[in-house]
């Protein structure tokens, strides 16, 4: 390898060089300035900016990097890959701003270098496992992201919970990854590569046991599925996102799931497709039925979620749930196997971004105030905090799905994918679940305006932070009446490098 | 209406208007309401200007050209990719005569609604805010010609609703508020499958020769312009067409609401404050037979040919099932909310002839219904301010106490029961004629006569119990209307009267829209059947 092509490769790889360098400037102003860590979070401020530069810059490139053997490399950059980590990007910036106003956070002010060390931790595993297009990278950045992960779920080490809520996440997590190495072991096994790019040509000689190869790809899927809390992989997640802090939660709902969500296309579309129709549909080699698998897990993912959420009265807990039904939606795009799909769980994740994590931070700045996100303690709410009252409306009308805002058009373009590929029956469960969803949410709506309680507490929402709520929620409102350049953005970062 | 964008006026003035609201002190609740009552008033003129500008002789349905007042303009318009091709919504307003009856009902019971309202005394921002979020909503559906477009004000309809059941409703207001919520919500989803079913079905042809999917409602309507292999195309062979009407019918069948999808009604109605009553009883229960005439009967006229017995039949059920319950009733505002149910029945059998008598009945009877209705629930609201007690029984020879009221009273239960010279008559009356001369509905045009026979038991009954005889002593003090309320009263006694005595005010406005339905849809019966084989 001369060193032009060194440094050349390199380019392909300056957002995650990027955050490797916020994570060494974290660590080491933390050691410098022991006294002083209010200036962290600017650091990773600006972290986030340098780094989003470079994703931009990115944008146009498209190419693989760092070939293990032939001209297939381990890193693939392609326009896709640059809106994933566009995403991550946003919720991170977002994060910070949580994290800023959090009072879990503040309380472990001692260790807010660790805190944002471990956070950089995470964003630069998200980022290896978007751009992955080798098995072992896959792994590797997903353990990556999964340890950084571990710790922050019981960072704040104040209740029981939340040292209960990171043994399981770690439990769980371990078995998920043993259980995807042992189906990546295999796959090697059959055809002598990791490379996803080989695997394709590898796998289409059909001199391969299909039953084994089903077996090593329900392995695979297992350690995907558990990242983006699909059922029957989803145990984990309502512990976990009640007994975390909150930003963790949130962060977790919104970017891990992004992370992995892209991984699960990314590695679909190379892996398994040879050719893409004009109609931009994926053509999928016969060597295991992925849409029926797809189906079964998104139809029990989004149900399972749905029907969990309407028992729930801790909101961090039904927000769990509902980010698991969500995940059901998202499969949706993800199972039809077209490109249209591919852009509508990109529009979905954009949408879903702006109206999680506004009503995670509306439920923060409550739980801040009142110490509970008890569904009971929101008794009229609505009426001592309007501003409140009335942005978590949205958000949560959003999370519905019904017009005019964001969460609406997110929802109609993944069932446009759906009946676009005739799938009525599926589409029909479908909107069956955004119903029984509207009962959970507006259950919320019910205590807060609904319900009148006689003590008044007034609860604080410092300037910085009534700005972040009323962005998210003008655009909550805002794409949901005109989302065209959302939509154009998907749309043409939906081609996923493919040969 | 030279460029002045008049439908896009009357539909956004509320929204302006609320906006007035909420920024107003939180103690001037006084002002609130003024502001609310102008808003309403506005409208009202515009919808009278309209009604002026109108011309009578043009058709509308399916023709572009004889639709009036049109606005449209590219809202969203996503430049296609090769695999997805260009996602355009257009922006497309506009009215025939159809709409323009339920534009001019809205606008007329809406402004009664706020003179209704002027009892309310909790939040009143807040209610108000919501009252013309909906009064927007309630607009955009009748003058929405985008299936998109229609959707969203469909839907924007809700959330104010369940907020003002469930803020300013009765004690079981919670539980009636989510019922009438998710009930609703279930028909808009079958709605919204159905119409991405019909979006990925046809292709409209743009003025530059290009051809894009649409939800046009108007391009929905051609059959020329269905691709081979849509899903909802005539060809394709499955029975899917008659599955997605069945699914948009019941879209549409809830919000009438009818039999079997009629429990969330008498729950919401109970529980609903007065005015939000009118409003529900008088306009939004239109939305569900006015979706059925604007996009199930031109966009599937074949299917609709095949099913008219049983909408019929449905029809029939309500008219006689909600009569029958409405005579059980103890309490008075569950007895009106029933005989809605009735009254309602009329319309699906009126439709259900598919003949222009009968449909022209439907839709003169909608709007009596809405002018009507509005007042019976209004006449309920009277006694129920000053008594805080709606049961039957628990009244007596009020007649005696409030001549006035009880003289209101008996000009609107005539109106309900159907006599002669009051505009409930007609419409009824051509309900009957159109369901009778068509053979297919003609038996079961004959079994709902009886609707009117126990319509007359129940109005008389309970006008007996409540007005006439002895006085309960408890009731002694009962004052007669004030002048608000006889403001709010008188508007829609006119109405009732001079549609009663003049009924070609309406069925003129009415005529061309209903003739031109009906032919079209003979004729396109044909062609999308022929289109089948």
């Amino acid at each position: 390898m001369n060193i032009a092509n060194f440094s050349q490769m390199l380019s392909f790889i300056k957002p995650e060089l990027a955050v490797s360098v916020t994570i060494l400037v974290v660590v080491v102003f933390d050691l410098i300035f022991n006294k002083n860590k209010k200036i962290i979070p600017y650091i990773a401020l600006l972290g986030i900016v340098v780094t989003g530069y470079y994703v931009i810059q990115q944008y146009a490139l498209s190419g693989t990097a760092f070939p293990t053997s032939g001209k297939y490399g381990m890193v693939t950059v392609d326009a896709f890959a640059s809106f994933f980590k566009m995403i991550v990007l946003i919720a991170t910036l977002c994060i910070v701003i949580f994290s800023y106003y959090s009072d879990e956070i503040i309380k472990t002010q001692g260790r807010l270098g660790e805190y944002y060390t471990l956070i950089f931790g995470m964003v630069l595993g998200m980022f290896v496992m978007i751009s992955a297009s080798d098995l072992i990278l896959i792994y590797l950045s997903m353990e990556l992201m999964s340890l950084s992960s571990y710790v922050l779920a019981g960072f704040t080490k104040l209740r029981t919970r939340n040292s209960e809520a990171a043994l399981k996440y770690l439990i769980y997590g371990a078995i998920s990854s043993g259980l995807m190495l042992f189906g990546i072991s295999l796959v090697y096994g059959m055809t002598g590569t990791t490379n996803l790019y080989q695997l394709n040509a590898a796998l289409q000689g059909a001199d391969v046991n299909l039953y084994t190869v089903g077996f090593a790809l329900i392995l695979i899927f297992a350690g995907i599925g558990y990242k983006i809390s699909a059922a029957p992989f989803h145990f984990w997640t309502p512990d976990v996102y009640e007994g975390a802090p909150i930003s963790i939660t949130a962060y977790l709902s919104v970017a891990s799931k992004a992370a992995g969500f892209a991984l699960l296309m990314r590695f679909l579309k190379t892996t398994f497709v040879t050719y893409v129709d004009p109609h931009g549909s994926w053509q999928l080699f016969n060597i295991f039925d992925w849409q029926t698998l797809l189906i079964l897990i998104s139809v029990l993912t989004m149900t399972l979620g749905n029907f969990a959420a309407l028992w729930q009265d801790n909101l961090k807990r039904m927000l769990a749930y509902s980010s698991i039904a969500h995940a059901g939606y998202m499969l949706l795009g993800v199972l039809v196997l077209t490109n249209k799909g591919v852009s509508a769980v990109m529009f979905y994740f954009f949408v879903y971004l702006i109206m999680n994590l506004g009503a995670f931070f509306v439920v923060m700045i409550i739980a801040n105030k009142i110490g509970s996100e008890n569904i009971d303690d929101y008794d009229g709410l609505g009426y001592s905090s309007p501003f409140l009252g009335v942005t978590f409306g949205i958000f949560l009308v959003s999370l519905t799905g019904l017009p005019p805002t964001a969460g609406f058009i997110g929802k109609l373009n993944l069932f446009v994918a759906l009946l676009d590929k005739q799938m009525v029956v599926v589409a029909v469960i479908a909107v069956i679940n955004s119903v029984v969803s509207l009962y959970y949410y507006i259950r919320v709506l019910k205590h807060m305006f609904l319900t009148k309680r006689d003590e008044k507490i007034s609860i604080p929402v410092p300037m910085p932070a009534f700005l972040f709520i009323l962005v998210m929620a003008t655009t909550t409102i805002f794409f949901g009446i005109y989302f065209t350049p959302i939509t154009s953005w998907a749309q043409n970062a939906a081609a996923i490098l493919h040969f | 209406m030279n460029g002045f964008p008049i439908l896009s006026v009357i539909t956004f003035l509320p929204i302006l208007g609320m906006i007035i609201v909420l920024s107003m002190p939180k103690e001037k609740n006084r002002e609130v309401k003024i502001a609310t009552l102008v808003i309403t008033i506005l409208q009202v003129i515009l919808a009278v200007i309209l009604l002026a500008n109108f011309n009578y002789s043009l058709g509308g349905i399916n023709d572009p050209k004889s639709f009036q007042f049109v606005e449209k303009f590219r809202w969203i318009e996503i430049p296609g990719i090769s695999w997805i091709g260009t996602f355009k919504v257009d922006y497309y307003l506009g009215v025939d005569g159809l709409s323009m009856a339920m534009v001019l009902l809205t606008a007329i019971v809406t402004f009664i609604a706020t003179l209704s309202s002027w009892t309310i005394n909790k939040s009143v921002k807040g209610y108000f805010a919501l009252f013309l979020l909906l009064d927007t909503a309630m607009m955009g559906v009748f003058v929405a010609l985008d299936f998109f477009l229609f959707y969203i004000f469909w839907e924007l309809m809700l959330l104010p609703m369940y907020f003002l059941i469930g803020i300013w409703g009765g004690p079981r207001k919670e539980y009636a508020a989510i019922k009438f919520f998710i009930y609703t919500l279930v028909g808009s989803v079958l709605m919204l499958l159905v119409m991405i079913g019909l979006y990925f079905s046809a292709k409209e042809t743009l003025a530059d020769g290009s051809q894009v999917y649409t939800f046009n409602l108007l391009a929905l309507m051609n059959p020329k312009n269905y691709t081979h292999t849509g899903l909802l195309s005539p060809l394709n062979a499955d029975n899917i067409r008659l599955i997605a009407y069945i699914g948009l019918f019941i879209g549409f069948a809830i919000k009438i609401p009818m039999f079997p999808f009629h429990t969330w009604l008498p729950d919401a109605h109970v529980e609903a404050p007065t005015p939000i009553s009118v409003i529900l009883a008088g306009v939004l229960l239109k939305m569900g037979t006015y979706g059925i005439l604007r996009i199930s009967y031109p966009i599937f006229p074949e299917i609709t040919r095949q099913l008219m017995w049983y909408i019929a039949l449905f029809g029939m059920i309500n008219i006689i099932y909600g009569a029958l319950v409405a005579l059980a009733q103890k309490d008075f505002k569950k007895l009106i909310a029933y005989s809605s149910v009735s009254h309602m029945g009329y319309v699906l059998l009126g439709m259900a002839s598919l003949s222009a008598v009968g449909i022209n009945g439907a839709i003169f009877q909608m709007f009596n219904h809405g002018t009507i209705t509005a007042m019976l629930f209004l006449i309920v609201g009277v006694v129920y301010d000053r008594a805080h007690t709606r049961g039957i029984y628990d009244f007596g020879g009020l007649a005696t106490q409030m001549p006035v009221y009880t003289g209101v009273v008996i000009v609107a239960f005539f109106a309900a029961i159907g006599l002669p010279s009051l505009s409930g008559f007609i419409s009824e009356a051509l309900v009957f004629f159109g369901a009778f001369a068509v053979t297919t509905t003609r038996t079961l045009a004959i079994i709902s006569t009886l609707g009117i026979l126990l319509g007359a038991a129940y109005m008389l009954w309970t006008l007996q119990r409540i007005y006439f005889g002895k006085l309960n002593e408890k009731w002694a003090n009962m004052k007669d209307l004030d002048l608000r309320e006889i403001v709010m009263f008188v508007p829609l006694m006119i109405i009732v009267i001079y549609l009663g005595i003049y009924p070609s005010a309406m069925l003129n406005l009415l005529h061309a829209s209903v003739a031109h339905l009906t032919n079209f849809m003979a004729q396109h019966a044909q062609s999308f059947l022929i289109s089948s084989l």
